[in-house]
Parts: structure tokens; C-alpha cells; sequence
């Protein structure tokens, strides 16, 4: 009888720790099944490096790189923001603050990760966008530059609080030994404490990156969505997500601008997946 | 073995606390210039805390508040005009287990004094001298581009010794250097010590009482937070004044 129930619940927690496992291939499957069909009419080329995205006009295009540019481009956009300030902040908080302040820290940080990306998307269409339409004289406030802000302040969570663990592993002792060499704060900061938690901090890059790039809503509230090819940080750009989100809705199921979407569908998979392999790489760097 | 009794660092009236916890008490203590003194004392003792005062490492932990003074050379060396970091090299430390940081042998040596130093050949030659010191030059003179991790603990540890004699400081501060060495590595270590002390002033906290009866010129003993006694180590080793320090020696407690 006890053999039995101890047998049982090993099986059901096994089910449990492989279930993430079945649930990603089946999400793949589902994508490559309705997304490949999609390239029996229309080749990968044509699809990657087609200038145009006209899926409803006749006849239809299926050109997806200004919205490849448009993700690429919010995204570097973002990155760029967001990892100094986010390093920035992390250093801040690991090696620097106060102990009272670092919770103070921590918990808006936590709670910035908490605010639903629709309500950030809001705020930067009401406020953001009128101040940058203002600031630069554009016709439009909703460009690639505006919806890259708000996504910085997406990523920065996630960058601050990886980046925030893997400062603060370094063990202390390395710190004491800068300090009874005679190394100041900051040489310990940047010629010990940084290097020693670059793989990690790297890893907190990374998994911004793939943060921002998977983001929808706020992008498609806020960078205009416009496909075409921007030739600017101030043009309006649209991106693989919002693309999905915003015409998923109207493509008629089995239509091959619906098998088009599941397509976009694939190669987002395959860049999220990209950069968590990277970032993966970084965090079990062993030195 | 004093040679003369020119006081290095004197310390005076001292106590220190962490938070609530009363951890030195009224330390008074000379130690003089080109000696090794040892410290000896059961765990919490204050023996470790005592040590990270005169290089003002303490102040790194949270709650720390200290009263009565320390000078070194007639400086009271928590006065406001005191660089902290120019003191700390001139009181150079050896931690208990070995810090290797992670860079090569040679960046680990010269990690303290690259900064000021911008002549290459003058670097290595100060690095040299510093691994010959320490008795490491002869281990390591081929791999000093090597990883400082791949070294053996006791290497790693004379390696942080050297990376201590190349800031050229006046006293170092041995923290239990030998705890988690063999008894050949130790040997070694105490071997340089003994050399070091001809230019420098060394104090040693140890829990190994025979260590400190094989290297020390005198002996102090902690207990509690309070120094108990300090004496030249064949007194203190034979003919103690307190009951407690015997009784430490012999094994009866602690």
C-alpha cells in the first residue's frame, strides 16, 4: 500500500515537471503545422526579404522584412536605454544604497514588472507621445522612438533584478580583499565586482532583450504601426507582435494571409528562442 | 627577539560594537615596529575584529561604532584627514581562506599597485620581488599568465601574501592564514613570516596556539572581547599571570 502511494505521487510529479516540456512542443507543433503551409505558395525569400506587407490587397504581399526592421529597431532602441540605466540601477542598488533604500528600491522595481504592459501602452499614448510629436516637430507622436521608451521601461525590471542577483553572488571576500588592497568603491565596483558578474549581468541583457522583443501591446498602442521600412527613429514602424495582434482578428481562418500570421508566428518563436539560448549560455558560463 | 621597543601602532582606550553586540572592550595595546605578535583566543573573542580595526575594514559591516583611538606612527588613523584607501595600503591584510581573484597569477599580484605604477618593467620587477617574498616565485615564475585558480590552496595563499607585500606596506595583518592548509603549506608560510619580519610589523590571529608559539615574538589572548594578557610568547606559553590564558593553552576550554 505505501509502495503504491509513494509510486504514484513520484508519477504525478514527474507529469508535473515535464509538463512545460509537452506544452512548448505542443505550441511548436501547432505553429509549424499552420505556418508552414503557409510556404507552400509563397517562398521563405520572398517572405523574409519581401519589401512590402499588402496581405488583404490583390494581389496580396507577403514581404515581412519592414516588420523584421520595425521589431529590430524598437528593440535596439530599447536595449539601448534600457541596459545602462538598468546596470546603472542594479549597481546601484547591490553595491551602493543603503539597506533601507534597497528595499524601497527593490519593491518599486517589482511593482514597475507588475504594471500590465496596456496601461503603460496608455500612459505613453497620453503623455509620451504628444511631448515627442512637440519636441521634434514630427506629424506624429507615435514613432519607433516612442514605443522604445516605454518598452525600456519593461525591460527594466527584469535587467535590474538579474543584474542585481548576479552582483550581489560575488562573494564578499572578494570584496574585502579589493578594499585591503586599498582599492576604492569604485575600482572594486568596476575592476572586481563587474567582471566577476559579467556572465550574469549579460544574461540580465539578454532576457531584457527577449522581453522587449516579444512585447505587443504597448508597441501597438505606441509606434503607429505603420509597415513600411522606417528610414528613421522618428517614423512610425510596426512590428512582428503587433502585427499578429492587430490582423489575427480580420484574417479569415485557412486564408493564406491567416497561415501568413502563424508564419510571423514561427520566426518570433525562433528569435525568442534564439536569444534565451544565448542568455542561457551567459548564465552557465563557468569560468 | 625585539630589537627595539619603538612602538608601531598603539592602541588606546578601544571599543567597538556592532549594532547592539559590545564586541572589544577596552583594548589597550603597543605593538611594536618589526615583530610578530600574536593573537590568540576562542571563537567569538574578538581576536578577528580586533584585526579588521586597524585597517578599518570593519567599517564595511553594518552597525559599526567604535570609541578610544588607534595610531600607527603617532596617527590616529580614524582621524577625519586619514585616506582610507592610502591607509589600507600601508596596512596590508592576508584573510583566512585565500581570495584569489579572478584574473591570472600575475594580474592577482599586481591587482594594488597597477594603478599608480604605469612602468611596465618596474610592475614585473616589484612583482617579482613580491613572489619571492612570499616563496612562490620558484612555483610560479612559468605560469604567471595562468589562471590564480588553478593554483594548489597553499600556493593561492602565499600568492595572496605576495599580492599584499607588493603594495610595499609597512604592517600586514595575518587573519588565520593557515587555517585551511596543510601542514607543509603551513610550514612555508610560517617560514616567510619569520623572513618578513625584517621590514615589516606583523600581527597574527591564529587559533592554533602552537602556531603562535612557533612565530611569535610576543603573545596576546583575547577572551570575549577583552585582552586578558600580552607577553612575549615563552611567558605567556609558560608562565601566564591569568588562570584563563593557562587554561586556554592547555586545552582546558575553548
Amino acid at each position: 500500500m505505501y509502495r503504491i502511494k509513494e509510486l504514484t505521487i513520484e508519477k504525478i510529479i514527474f507529469l508535473c515537471g515535464i509538463i512545460t516540456i509537452l506544452f512548448i512542443l505542443l505550441i511548436f507543433i501547432f505553429l509549424l503545422k499552420e505556418g508552414l503551409s503557409f510556404f507552400k505558395t509563397v517562398s521563405i525569400t520572398e517572405f523574409i526579404f519581401g519589401k512590402n506587407w499588402y496581405p488583404v490587397s490583390e494581389p496580396a504581399q507577403f514581404g515581412i522584412l519592414p516588420l523584421i526592421l520595425g521589431s529590430l529597431l524598437v528593440t535596439l532602441l530599447a536595449t539601448i536605454i534600457s541596459v545602462p540605466v538598468g546596470i546603472g540601477s542594479a549597481i546601484y542598488i547591490a553595491e551602493i544604497a543603503p539597506l533601507w533604500l534597497k528595499d524601497i528600491l527593490k519593491a518599486f522595481i517589482e511593482l514597475l514588472a507588475g504594471i500590465p504592459s496596456v496601461v503603460l501602452g496608455f500612459v505613453g499614448m497620453v503623455t509620451l507621445a504628444p511631448l515627442i510629436k512637440d519636441l521634434f516637430g514630427l506629424s506624429t507622436g507615435l514613432t519607433a522612438f516612442t514605443g522604445s521608451v516605454m518598452l525600456a521601461f519593461m525591460a527594466m525590471p527584469t535587467i535590474v533584478s538579474i543584474a542585481e542577483d548576479a552582483l550581489y553572488a560575488v562573494p564578499k571576500t572578494y570584496k574585502e580583499a579589493a578594499f585591503a588592497l586599498g582599492a576604492t568603491r569604485w575600482q572594486t565596483i568596476y575592476k572586481i565586482i563587474i567582471p566577476t558578474a559579467s556572465s550574469g549581468i549579460l544574461a540580465a541583457v539578454m532576457l531584457g532583450i527577449g522581453r522587449v522583443i516579444g512585447e505587443t501591446m504597448a508597441v501597438m498602442m505606441l509606434t503607429g504601426n505603420s509597415a513600411c521600412i522606417p528610414k528613421s527613429i522618428f517614423d512610425p514602424v510596426r512590428t512582428l507582435t503587433a502585427t499578429i495582434a492587430n490582423e489575427m482578428g480580420e484574417a479569415v481562418v485557412g486564408s493564406q494571409h491567416y497561415f501568413a500570421l502563424f508564419a510571423i508566428g514561427i520566426v518570433l518563436f525562433l528569435i525568442s528562442f534564439l536569444i534565451n539560448i544565448i542568455a542561457d549560455i551567459f548564465l552557465h558560463k563557468k569560468r | 627577539m625585539v630589537k627595539d621597543n619603538e612602538v608601531k601602532i598603539k592602541v588606546k582606550n578601544l571599543n567597538v560594537w556592532f549594532k547592539d553586540i559590545f564586541a572589544l572592550k577596552d583594548i589597550n595595546l603597543d605593538i611594536y615596529k618589526n615583530e610578530i605578535l600574536g593573537i590568540i583566543g576562542p571563537a567569538n573573542s574578538g581576536k578577528t575584529t580586533f584585526l579588521r580595526t586597524l585597517n578599518r575594514l570593519n567599517e564595511l559591516a553594518d552597525g559599526f561604532h567604535i570609541e578610544g583611538s588607534v595610531y600607527l606612527d603617532n596617527k590616529d588613523i580614524y582621524a577625519k584627514d586619514i585616506d582610507v584607501n592610502e591607509l589600507r595600503r600601508k596596512i596590508g591584510m592576508v584573510f583566512a581562506l585565500p581570495v584569489v581573484l579572478p584574473f591570472s597569477v600575475l594580474e592577482n599580484v599586481i591587482y594594488g599597485i597597477k594603478e599608480r605604477i604605469k612602468n611596465k618593467k618596474k610592475i614585473l620587477e616589484l612583482a617579482e620581488e613580491a613572489l619571492k617574498q612570499a616563496y612562490l616565485w620558484e612555483e610560479v615564475k612559468d605560469r604567471l599568465y595562468d589562471s590564480a585558480y588553478n593554483l594548489s590552496g597553499g600556493q593561492q595563499q602565499r600568492l595572496c601574501i605576495a599580492r599584499t607585500l607588493a603594495l610595499e606596506p609597512e604592517v600586514i595583518l595575518f587573519d588565520e592564514p593557515c587555517s585551511g592548509l596543510d601542514p607543509i603549506s603551513t610550514f612555508k608560510i610560517e617560514e616567510a613570516m619569520v623572513r618578513l619580519k625584517n621590514n615589516y610589523t606583523i600581527i597574527l590571529v591564529t587559533n592554533n596556539t602552537k602556531q603562535a608559539s612557533r612565530v611569535a615574538d610576543r603573545t596576546a589572548f583575547f577572551l570575549m572581547g577583552q585582552l586578558i594578557e600580552v607577553d612575549t610568547t615563552a611567558k605567556i606559553f609558560t608562565a601566564s599571570k591569568d588562570k584563563r590564558t593557562e587554561d586556554y593553552i592547555t586545552g582546558r576550554f575553548g
